[in-house]
């Protein structure tokens, strides 16, 4: 491994740790303008983590061990997911460590020490949220890995980086099947990053919220750590579902230079992706929990029906 | 060449969505919202077909697509708005299976269309012939939504949609029907949708309700 490899590397990772928050605050501020309110900074996730990481972290008395290290695993997977997806460059080091499938499975590490975290304390609210969160993801994850197949038998290799280079660099085509695949991963995603039809990310203390149910008893370094995650998350989806479906503007070779230059390409990609995202949001009413099986029936029946198509018509 | 190429993939991408449609439809709950889809749907088959008459150059296919986008993106749509208005129901369709239930039978209806298909598709010489198969998944699953609908006005829907994917069927086979047939069958849904309608009428104001299970019974209780 070269040191231009390393370098590359190390400059996507901070590129995601840095440009999450961003598109999370610039999710909300377009929400809000679509509302009518007046938006909040672009810079108040940033504020936010300052402040969190400055502030005393309370644990409760009968936590475990567990309770404190969850919030760091689940950071770290959302970290090293972020290096996997290529946001930048299709050319990384660490791309070959890890497929899709392994890439779901990341996912799924995070959750399950979330949910164990937040049934850990005993509160009601958490063994709630806990519960929630795995009817979810229990329905979500093989509806995303059928999404991501689709992907792959077009390309022949579960490996996103492949997948990608090949829908990037062969000529222009239509693939019916994509087009299913991503009204799939639409859903998907909504759902696995607490957004609105499923879950309300700007509420508190509400019977109806699942992710802030599972998170409440963080505090302090533990809850920026969280915040930080689940800005990650919603940013290694973005990257996932931009650069399935229009795979252009990513740097061939893994060199910094023309990872410097795909950076305003992702950007933009992002800045339109998270806009559409805030309309969807603000067009959408919060659906009964009941129905969520139902939502994500359909996303792992249109995923399915994707693959088909593409047996069909090739 | 390069052109062609990317109308009959733009075909194929016009029949997905048509099965697409045809899925939103089957889960879909409310009644307003069942017009919109079946709205989209026509617009689909309008646009398949308009392509397909540009590839292969046959004009009347572009009548039959003029046929469609009148009688199924315009006139039955108002008729449909009109009568829902009547008939003042909005919101409600109760389903005899639940609707994950009804998405998965669903999915082994399309496998099944798919494989019936792939030896008829073979047989035909037209240049979208690997479409069919979606066509006929489209006929079956608006016969499925006909049959698990127990509202009068769903299954209304779900028969113009059958005739939808009958007509691509048609398209994608063997480029259009004849003439002659393609506006008896337009006629003939709008003269099925004018009965129906009174038909509806009919079934309320004898049961108080648009519930098509009132009639299985034979005798006043």
């Amino acid at each position: 491994m070269s040191w231009s490899g390393v370098f590359s590397q190390l400059l996507e990772i901070v590129a995601a740790l840095l440009l999450a928050p961003l598109l999370t605050g610039w999710v909300n501020q377009c929400r809000a303008w679509l509302q009518n309110k007046s938006a909040p900074s672009l810079l108040l996730q940033y504020q936010m983590l300052r402040k969190l990481f400055h502030k005393e972290s309370v644990v409760a008395e009968h936590a475990s061990p567990l309770f404190r290290i969850a919030p760091y695993i689940v950071f770290g997977c959302m970290a090293l997911a972020s290096g996997i997806i290529p946001t930048l460059s299709i050319d990384l080091p660490l791309s070959p460590a890890a497929d899709a499938i392994a890439l779901v499975g990341l996912f799924a590490f995070a959750r399950v020490f979330i949910s164990l975290a937040a049934m850990d304390i005993g509160t009601a609210f958490g063994s709630l949220g806990a519960r929630r969160e795995m009817l979810i993801g229990f329905l979500a994850e093989p509806a995303l890995l059928m999404v991501l197949f689709s992907a792959s038998l077009i390309t022949q290799s579960t490996s996103l980086t492949s997948v990608i280079e090949t829908l990037a660099h062969r000529e222009f085509v239509i693939y019916p099947s994509l087009a299913f695949a991503g009204v799939a991963f639409t859903l998907v995603s909504l759902a696995e990053n607490a957004r609105v039809p499923v879950d309300n990310p700007s509420t508190h203390l509400e019977l109806t919220m699942i992710h802030e149910a599972m998170i409440l008893e963080y505090s302090g370094r533990h809850l920026a750590l969280i915040e930080w995650a689940a800005s990650l998350k919603l940013f290694a989806y973005s990257c996932i579902g931009l650069t399935l479906f229009f795979p252009w503007g990513l740097a061939e070779v893994g060199s910094p230079g023309e990872m410097i230059l795909a950076l305003p390409v992702l950007v933009l990609k992002l800045a339109i992706g998270g806009a559409l995202l805030a309309l969807i949001e603000a067009v959408s009413a919060k659906m009964r929990i009941f129905r969520v099986p139902e939502f994500l029936a359909t996303a792992f029946m249109l995923a399915v029906i994707g693959m088909l198509v593409h047996f069909l018509l090739g | 060449m390069m052109m062609q190429a990317y109308l009959i993939q733009s075909v194929n991408l016009f029949a997905s969505a048509l099965l697409l449609l045809s899925f939103a439809m089957l889960s879909q709950r409310r009644i307003l919202s069942l017009i919109h889809l079946f709205t989209l749907q026509g617009a689909a088959l309008v646009a398949a077909t308009v392509v397909v008459a540009y590839v292969t150059n046959q004009h009347h296919l572009y009548y039959s697509a003029a046929i469609t986008l009148v009688t199924k993106v315009i006139v039955i749509p108002i008729l449909l708005h009109r009568l829902i208005d009547r008939l003042n129901v909005k919101w409600d369709v109760e389903t005899l299976i639940n609707i994950p239930t009804t998405m998965l039978l669903g999915i082994l209806l399309v496998v099944f269309a798919f494989n019936l298909a792939l030896p008829i598709a073979k047989l035909s010489s037209s240049i979208v012939h690997s479409t069919l198969g979606i066509a006929l998944a489209c006929v079956l699953l608006s016969f499925m939504m006909m049959i698990t609908r127990a509202k009068a006005v769903p299954q209304v829907i779900g028969f113009l949609s059958m005739e939808n994917g009958l007509f691509f069927a048609a398209t994608a086979a063997t480029y259009g029907m004849p003439m002659v047939v393609e506006f008896g069958i337009a006629f003939d849904v709008l003269v099925g949708m004018f009965i129906l309608g009174v038909f509806m009428f009919q079934i309320r104001e004898q049961f108080d309700s648009l519930d098509i299970r009132h009639l299985e019974k034979l005798k006043e209780d």
